[in-house]
């Protein structure tokens, strides 16, 4: 079960992004750069990522999958924290939480036997796993912070009745994990009937079985579950102190 | 002492005693640096230069937690928390390991019947919520109330019963008003700010 697809085949499916092109002539919607920017850079950067695959998988070294992973880790966090720019202090939170979300989650279907420990299914799982679980971070944490900018009397409120920081923030971190954890928990629930997960669609375009390709569809989106909800409940633990100092005071809020 | 917030520096060179059993206001226009002041007092904030004493006491070598149970902020504005009256009531007594506190007690010195105990605290006027604010306050048995601003978002009605349960309360308090009617009526002591300074 194989797909070959010669640079030839692949240049052809650029008539489509020549579509896209013409609409934005068209429309006079300025994107004919960004998008030659988009496919030049999709080329190159997955042309790389495909070669640096290419060595792991034949090195079938775990010590290089594992500083692929810790790569992955770093870039993501940098994102995560760049997005989640209004929280201050944030990169350390969202650091442990991609690192321990990914390592438990990943550690979980090893040690259960889910999938084998070789690069083949450590590198693709990490990497979805390490993206779903920057995303929730950057979400739940970005949530935060518009928590506590619209909360900021009713938290100052609470301070002044001798609660610690801890206490006052945490009605805000319960609702900020739900904003981290729930776009992944509705993508979930209508999976299938309003989109084909990416990971399904690419096993059957592949040739693969439909029941083997539904239930590999199904361990990663179970695993996500488990990796995003611990992802965004650490950056939301560690993430909450940024706003307040050592003697439970509300800092003063970065203007966004 | 001196603070600086936003980049701005919104107290300059405040010495400022103030006597215990008293009631002072900290009179001024809006942005005056008042109810800056009155945060440092219960270290909602910090002075970036001098200090603030409490009986005393610098209050960067108290815990900041007591001292807030001992001077109560009352906010401008109600701030409850989810749940009934008695339950803001008894937010910070459990915080603080007490026991309940005496609600309908609170809820008389707040000029408020016992009736409203068992309210949804977020269903209620700005006056209610405001006796309610006061009334979480004193479940505390506090030393002495901070009030920012206690009646600028009330109608003369509310704002003078307001006025007049404070005057019946007989703690120590730092009044912040920029009403100078307010001020003369509630306090035995009035200090201007303005700017930042005191006037």
């Amino acid at each position: 079960m194989s797909v070959q697809l010669s640079l030839g085949e692949l240049a052809l499916s650029l008539v489509l992004v020549a579509v896209a092109v013409a609409v934005s002539l068209w429309r006079r919607a300025d994107l004919e750069k960004d998008l030659g920017l988009a496919v030049l850079r999709s080329f190159l950067q997955l042309t790389a990522v495909g070669y640096v695959i290419q060595a792991i998988f034949d090195s079938d070294s775990l010590l290089l999958v594992v500083a692929l992973l810790a790569v992955m880790v770093g870039v993501g966090t940098w994102t995560a924290q760049r997005r989640a720019r209004s929280v201050p202090h944030a990169t350390f939170p969202i650091l442990i939480a991609l690192s321990l979300a990914a390592a438990s989650t990943l550690g979980v279907v090893l040690a259960l036997g889910v999938f084998e420990a070789t690069p083949r299914y450590l590198v693709p799982v990490g990497g979805i796993v390490i993206g779903n679980a920057m995303t929730a971070a950057a979400v739940a944490l970005n949530r935060l912070a518009d928590e506590v900018h619209a909360q900021a009397p009713r938290l100052e409120a609470t301070l002044a009745l001798g609660a610690t920081s801890r206490q006052a923030a945490a009605p805000l971190v319960t609702q900020s994990l739900r904003s981290g954890m729930i776009t992944l928990i509705d993508q979930t629930k209508t999976t299938g009937i309003v989109a084909f997960p990416g990971i399904m669609t690419g096993m059957l375009l592949a040739g693969a079985d439909p029941v083997d390709a539904v239930r590999l569809q199904l361990v990663i989106l179970w695993t996500l579950l488990g990796s995003v909800s611990l992802s965004a409940l650490l950056a939301l633990s560690l993430g909450y102190r940024g706003f307040f100092t050592d003697a439970h005071q509300l800092r003063e809020l970065p203007e966004v | 002492m001196s603070a600086a917030r936003g980049g701005r520096r919104v107290l300059d060179g405040i010495d400022l005693s103030l006597a215990d059993g008293e009631v002072t206001a900290l009179l001024g226009p809006s942005g005056s640096g008042k109810s800056s002041l009155l945060r440092l007092l219960n270290r909602l904030a910090d002075p970036d230069e001098g200090t603030v004493r409490f009986h005393g006491e610098d209050v960067r070598g108290l815990d900041p937690l007591d001292l807030r149970r001992r001077a109560v902020l009352v906010p401008q504005l109600p701030a409850p928390l989810p749940g009934t009256v008695a339950e803001n009531l008894s937010f910070g007594p459990r915080l603080a390991g007490r026991d309940v506190p005496e609600v309908v007690r609170c809820l008389a010195r707040s000029g408020l019947g016992d009736e409203y105990a068992e309210r949804d605290a977020s269903r209620l006027s700005v006056g209610e919520g405001q006796r309610v604010m006061l009334a979480r306050a004193l479940a505390l048995e506090p030393e002495a109330l901070l009030l920012d601003e206690p009646t600028s978002a009330l109608d003369d009605d509310a704002r003078e019963g307001i006025e007049r349960t404070l005057g019946e309360i007989g703690l120590p308090m730092v009044l912040v008003t920029h009403d100078r009617a307010q001020a003369a009526r509630l306090a035995g002591r009035i200090v201007e700010i303005e700017k930042g300074r005191l006037a």
